[in-house]
């Protein structure tokens, strides 16, 4: 077998100071001798890249590393089948090995990657979740009648329900008085921004839960939602009971529909991974888990940054402003999040197509 | 490392990690999936690095409030008091989570610890390791850690009833699926499409066959001449060519003078002192040239025994 070598790229200086060819005694080792300037220079080579130099790699090398890449790779098929050398093959493999991640590694940095995903990527795989979505949605709206059916039936329920942080003044039997003191707008902005770090971290933890659980076949995602939106519904009912569904409805609405929307969309993320490895198709169960879970990944990012936005607007409209201006704020980034996650996207796909 | 470092059962239990993959070239390159001890090692590493560096941050944070307000509650805060607050908070959630990702996305796919111990994130089906994958894998880690961790210890006080027993055992699935598949995948693995491989870094060591009496068969030292027939050549394989090649590499000399020794005693020769070096290098010339012809020709002989 001929095997390539690359005269044009190797260091004459180099060469002089490797032992002569001439004097090994075995045709394996002066097969070795003949191309390790090149070798070592692939892996000066890749000794940059590793270290993320990129910058500082001259041109011709970052020219030369596929070539390198190949001849190397055709020096360890040779010299499998003609050298005994230990020690040279397993350098060999692992030289090989390197250069293959460098040579096939990530071709984009990461904010390459985060343009590409805001500017479409995000939409399409929530679009590609649709029907994850639609049961999440589905489930979530069950949960928060069935909350407030169980407490309009039995008020025991809504102490069952809700746990101790928000049944504080807010428990059934409370004056309207005392609810609408719960909603009031505050009058200083002092202390809100840690409220909203708080918030956001807490917020966030939650979502990546409801995310991870739906690896078992989406079962325990599914009955987070449902615990969460009945205790949603719960509330509802306690505040409809003293007249102030609109009130409520717009305190929820500033942040909710930002939160809320993150919330579905990590459960439905979860879920789509669970639904795949259920129904993988014609792939195996690995392959369709490997596929969802990378588009659930991508639908995870949106929704911590849907969170951040959440956390912002929790802490500092909802506490500031007034009954309407809350609901419009909340209508409007509803409106927002439509908008960019079902209908950007699509027109990108089909001119692409 | 070559796989023949190791006693035989050693061997047989790295075979069982090997995995090939192909290149596009068409090259077969050997992967080892890396042991689930030395994942286990380099998770202990990087919660290391990450405590400490949450740490000392917060030491500071601190240090740097206790310089401006004495005692105070939430709601009263000075600004600046509720900056460092604000940053300290994301700062956690991001270290915890972004550490990982941030490190596997890099040139290396490997996190600190992971560097440290010689392993590496990749891609499963030979395709690029995508963000998407990175991010993937290391969104479970609550699940497969800490929630059965937590759950381990609070299960046996009786406080969550059977309830907190069938939660322990059921996130008890996560926390040991690497146990249950060959590939050591981890429950992030399998969704993210990713294994961990070993990634073991080798320098180019010097050609054996040009030192000494390895070139003419003469000892530098005695001027004695070792020249070997084929019935002496054809004792041993090319697993006892590559044990006499560490022999030599590593250079001990009692090593030395034991291999020697056998070698002399299997082929027959009357055992000298002082030149064991020179008539090791002679053999393992002239049997690797010999064993190198005959593979050339599709003749292999694995071991003595073969």
């Amino acid at each position: 077998m001929k095997v390539p070598t690359l005269a044009m790229f190797s260091k004459p200086s180099e060469m002089a100071t490797a032992p002569s060819i001439e004097k090994a005694a075995l045709r394996s080792d002066r097969f070795r001798l003949e191309r390790e300037a090149d070798w070592q220079r692939l892996d000066a080579i890749l000794l940059k890249l590793e270290k993320g130099r990129l910058r500082k790699l001259p041109d011709e090398d970052v020219l030369a590393l596929p070539a390198l890449y190949r001849m190397a790779a055709s020096s360890l098929s040779v010299a499998r089948e003609t050298s005994l050398d230990a020690a040279t093959l397993t350098y060999l493999e692992t030289l090989v090995q390197r250069a293959w991640f460098q040579v096939y590694g990530p071709r984009q940095g990461l904010f390459a990657w985060f343009r590409k995903f805001l500017g479409g990527q995000l939409s399409r795989s929530i679009q590609a979740i649709w029907l994850d979505i639609c049961i999440a949605l589905f489930v979530m709206v069950a949960g928060a009648i069935t909350g407030w059916l169980l407490v309009a039936q039995d008020t025991e329920w809504y102490y069952r329900l809700v746990p101790g942080q928000f049944a504080d003044t807010r428990v059934p039997g409370a004056s309207r008085e005392v609810l609408l003191e719960s909603l009031k707008v505050e009058d200083s902005a002092s202390g809100l921004s840690a409220f909203a770090a708080q918030l956001f971290t807490n917020n966030a933890g939650v979502s990546i839960l409801a995310f991870a659980l739906g690896f078992a076949f989406g079962i325990p995602s599914l009955m987070l939602l449902i615990h969460n939106m009945a205790v949603l519904g719960a509330m509802l009912w306690l505040y409809n009971s003293q007249g102030l569904t609109w009130e409520f409805a717009a305190w929820l609405s500033v942040h909710g529909t930002t939160e809320l929307f993150a919330i579905l969309l990590a459960g439905a993320a979860g879920m789509h991974i669970g639904r795949k490895m259920a129904f993988p198709g014609q792939r195996s169960i690995i392959a369709a888990a490997a596929e969802s879970g990378q588009r659930a990944a991508q639908v995870m990012i949106g929704v911590v940054l849907m969170l951040v936005f959440a956390a912002l607007l929790e802490a500092f409209p909802r506490q500031l402003a007034g009954t309407e201006a809350r609901a419009i704020i909340g209508i409007f980034m509803l409106l927002f999040w439509m908008a960019y996650f079902f209908g950007f996207g699509r027109s990108k796909k089909g001119a692409a197509q | 490392m070559s796989a023949s470092r190791l006693p035989s059962q050693l061997r047989e239990r790295r075979a069982k990690r090997q995995r090939v993959m192909i290149t596009p070239e068409g090259v077969g390159l050997p992967l080892t999936i890396a042991s689930r001890a030395n994942r286990a090692g380099a998770l202990m590493l990087d919660f290391m690095i990450l405590f400490m560096t949450t740490l000392t941050i917060t030491l500071v944070i601190v240090f740097v409030v206790s310089g401006s307000v004495v005692e105070s509650n939430l709601e009263e805060l000075p600004g600046s008091v509720e900056f460092l607050f604000v940053l300290w908070s994301l700062m956690w959630f991001f270290a915890w989570n972004g550490y990982f990702m941030f490190f596997e996305m890099g040139p290396r796919g490997a996190t600190p610890g992971k560097r440290i111990v010689g392993v590496r994130v990749a891609s499963r089906d030979g395709d690029r390791l995508t963000p998407e994958a990175v991010i993937a894998r290391n969104l479970l880690r609550d699940i497969e850690l800490f929630l059965p961790l937590v759950l381990i210890l609070s299960a046996p006080t009786g406080e969550g009833g059977p309830a907190g027993w069938a939660a322990m055992v059921w996130f008890a699935v996560f926390l040991l699926f690497p146990f249950f598949n060959k590939d050591a995948m981890r429950a992030g693995d399998l969704i993210a499409g990713t294994w961990v491989v070993d990634a073991p870094k080798q320098k180019l060591v010097d050609v054996l066959s040009t030192e000494g009496a390895a070139v003419a068969g003469a000892s530098t030292l005695t001027g004695a001449q070792y020249k070997f027939g084929d019935d002496e050549l054809s004792v041993y394989g090319e697993y006892e060519l590559q044990t006499l090649e560490r022999v030599l590499r590593d250079g001990k000399a009692e090593a030395v003078s034991a291999v020697a020794d056998t070698i002399c005693r299997k082929i027959g020769w009357n055992p000298g002192s002082g030149d064991e070096r020179a008539f090791l290098e002679a053999f393992y010339a002239q049997l690797r040239a010999r064993l190198e012809t005959d593979m050339r020709f599709g003749k292999r002989k694995a071991d003595k025994f073969a």
